[in-house]
């Protein structure tokens, strides 16, 4: 995991006492609220519907047994005992005053955390994979990748004050587990013809109000151009970008508006400009400084299989059950990945309490190296486990309420925090969460159904990716009432594709029971028990499960 | 309004003209891209030590060739969101070479002195009763740099690695 070096350091201490400077400026009045507001949501402040909101930056979602007890710590102190994991792999303290962010930014600090850039027209928090430098099938861990972009991307001047914000994601080219077609720029490390790893460069995809899948501008780009390559297409978007309205200011806009020819050669002809200048340099010898942060750790030599754990799933049918759905298969032979799922039922998706956060902590520390990720699923991660230790794991998850079995099943929804928290929210999202888990909370129809992904927004600026979900539900506001649309098809991996709105909305009590005829009748077409929701969608088409969303009306 | 140049209180009196140089020396007006380029285009005038204003959507690029005429381009910031100035500079300095006074107008706050002055701004038309004490604090409050930029800042990832060489991409 990557550690602060002075630079790094001072730089973060220099934010915070900017920002300190900011805020007092502020609360004297000197600043008003509309030359203040840039500058807090550059350091990922925000005004919430009850109070200001702070998101911290969770760098490509990686944590360790020390930032996540810092995190507990300001839950504790200056929140409500808990924090809230999102889908950009950040966390956000919904209750925090402005007065006292300051000094939650300088114990941010302390274990080398910040709040830079989580907001604001810039360049945001990078996101990857949660299983990087774990899964078996990356060809290389984009870590070291995301720290350079953080690092390259951290306060630059030309690109703090674009048309809209900027979302990197990196994927290390396995199954895309980062749902990079739909970002900003999406990265996938890739081999070209001569064996060199290197880039394909996706560019123009998104969420919000329209939808796009990216498209490729570049097939392969070396690793030293990267950095360059990157300053060229946030310059033809910097100086082309729409700012004429807010709702068509993503690059996405940019892309679709010029087409995919024109902008791709945009960007090619301003990288072909760039001068010697002009070129991000990056010594090797800082990449393998970085990349060394990132090695792995050294796996014990082990049989592929485990009969301790094996034996102990024969006996613990919950355990057997929660390993089937959140054990993650691993590059070294007995090791996993566990995937720790925070939608328990009936609780906001994506929180955790402090204790649930210092129980993680003391979880990874012993068992997993002290290597945590935050999952865009609003999940979290623990990478590189024995699978000798999970039955220890497991009973340590339990304690700490944390061995919820449904990791990538239909209850682990993501879902933004809708209209409980955010002042753009139409419609609630937390409840209809909880009445969908209520409604498929028992395990054997959980199982029987497998691996389906629903995604709930409170609003269409799509924080909870409904668009991108097999199932997405989007609330929307009628006439003061809250109806939820239903979406069928979107998928977020290498497939990536937007879901298609099914039709009306339905109300709040109705999504539920309309929920459970979709999935039964999911059940009864199947070929297979093999045959996963998704793929008889995309079979069968939205037709069937359209009828039977609609069949109660 | 207060004129920075290079962080002190300076003057200037050339005015803004939107109708082009009339009867007016070059060196007391400052003009738009268009009148310059028309000026250009004319080789019955073609002017020297001329100023130009340009607007975030000009491109910069037309200025490329006629550089050695021009000793003052001011970029105008309708906005402090539009950030459009920031490229138009980074192009000018680096790309195009030009080396003499390059002057932020418009909506300049205290909070963009920084990012302004790392992008090759070596003036600023900044309103405040304290102008250069605010500057020096702002311009200072960060004190080293990931990417290299206009300014003379060498970026943290070289920093990191005195022997290595500028050309040491790989």
């Amino acid at each position: 995991m990557y550690r602060y070096d002075e630079f790094d350091e001072n730089l973060v201490r220099q934010r915070a006492r900017q920002f300190r400077g900011q805020v007092e400026r502020r609360l004297s009045g000197e600043l008003p609220e509309e030359h203040f507001k840039p500058l807090r949501l550059q350091n990922g402040v925000y005004l919430q519907l009850h109070a200001y909101m702070l998101r911290v930056a969770i760098p490509y979602g990686q944590l360790d047994g020390r930032k996540l007890r810092g995190l507990a710590d300001i839950a504790d102190r200056y929140d409500k005992r808990y924090g809230h994991f999102t889908t950009r792999q950040n966390i956000q303290f919904n209750w925090i005053r402005l007065e006292d962010m300051p000094e939650v930014l300088d114990r941010l600090a302390d274990v080398g955390m910040h709040a830079i850039q989580t907001s604001g027209n810039c360049i945001r928090n990078v996101t990857s994979d949660p299983f990087a430098g774990a899964a078996a099938d990356e060809v290389e861990d984009p870590r070291p990748w995301c720290e350079i972009i953080r690092q390259w991307s951290t306060f630059h001047p030309e690109f703090s004050h674009l048309p809209r914000k900027f979302k990197i994601a990196v994927s290390g080219g396995g199954h895309d587990r980062a749902a990079i077609r739909v970002h900003d720029i999406g990265l996938d490390l890739r081999r070209n013809s001569d064996g060199e790893i290197g880039f394909e460069v996706v560019c123009g995809g998104g969420l919000g109000r329209t939808p796009h899948v990216g498209v490729t501008v570049r097939d392969w780009i070396s690793k030293p151009e990267l950095l360059s390559y990157l300053e060229a297409i946030m310059r033809v978007y910097n100086r082309h970008g729409r700012r004429d309205n807010k709702y068509k200011a993503r690059i996405k806009i940019l892309v679709n508006e010029l087409g995919e020819a024109t902008f791709r050669s945009l960007v090619e002809e301003e990288f072909a400009a760039q001068n010697e200048r002009e070129k991000v340099i990056l010594p090797l010898a800082e990449v393998d400084r970085i990349e060394a942060y990132f090695a792995p750790p050294a796996f014990d030599a082990a049989p592929a299989a485990s009969p301790t754990l094996d034996e102990a799933r024969r006996l613990n049918g919950d355990l057997d059950r929660w390993a089937r759905h959140n054990l993650r298969s691993h590059k070294a032979p007995g090791y996993t990945s566990i995937l720790v799922s925070l939608k328990p039922l009936g609780a906001a998706p994506g929180d955790a309490t402090s204790d649930q956060m210092r129980a993680m902590a003391d979880i990874a520390d012993r068992f997993a190296g002290g290597d945590i990720r935050v999952a865009h699923e609003q999940d979290l991660v623990l990478t590189h486990v024995r699978l000798e230790d999970v039955p220890a794991v497991f009973a340590a998850l339990q304690t700490a309420g944390l061995a919820t079995a449904n990791g990538g099943m239909i209850t682990d929804i993501i879902a933004c925090p809708g209209l409980d928290y955010c002042n753009l929210a139409n419609a609630r999202s937390i409840s209809v969460a909880n009445s969908i888990q209520a409604a498929f909370s028992d395990p054997d129809l959980e199982d029987m159904i497998g691996p389906l992904h629903l995604n709930i927004s409170g609003c269409i600026n799509a924080c909870g990716h409904h668009h991108v979900g097999h199932i997405g539900i989007l609330g929307v506001d009628k006439k003061g009432e809250e109806f939820y649309q239903v979406l069928f098809g979107g998928r977020a991996d290498e497939r990536a594709a937007i879901g298609e709105i099914a039709g009306p909305g339905l109300k709040h009590e109705d999504i539920a029971p309309a929920l459970k005829r979709v999935v039964q009748r999911y059940l009864s077409l199947r070929s297979s028990p093999e045959e996963t929701f998704i793929d008889a969608l995309e079979r069968l088409g939205q037709a069937p499960f359209r009828e039977a969303l609609y069949a109660a009306s | 309004m207060p004129l920075l140049r290079h962080g002190r209180v300076s003057s200037c009196s050339r005015i803004f003209s939107d109708s082009g140089f009339g009867d007016a020396a070059a060196s007391d007006v400052i003009v738009t891209l268009r009148s310059f380029l028309d000026d250009r285009s004319s080789t019955a005038s073609r002017r020297d030590d001329v100023a130009v204003r340009l607007r975030p959507e000009d491109d910069p690029r037309l200025l490329a060739n006629d550089l050695d005429a021009v000793s003052l381009i001011e970029v105008e910031f309708p906005k402090y969101t539009d950030g459009r100035g920031y490229s138009i500079a980074q192009l000018l300095r680096r790309r195009y070479g030009y080396t003499r006074e390059l002057r932020a107008v418009g909506q300049v706050l205290r909070d963009q002195l920084s990012l302004m002055r790392r992008s090759g701004f070596d003036a600023v038309v900044f309103d405040h009763p304290d102008a250069e004490g605010v500057y020096a604090e702002a311009v200072g409050e960060l004190s080293s740099a990931y990417q290299g930029a206009a300014d003379d800042a060498v970026s943290i990832f070289l920093r990191r690695r005195p022997g290595a060489s500028p050309g040491g991409l790989t």
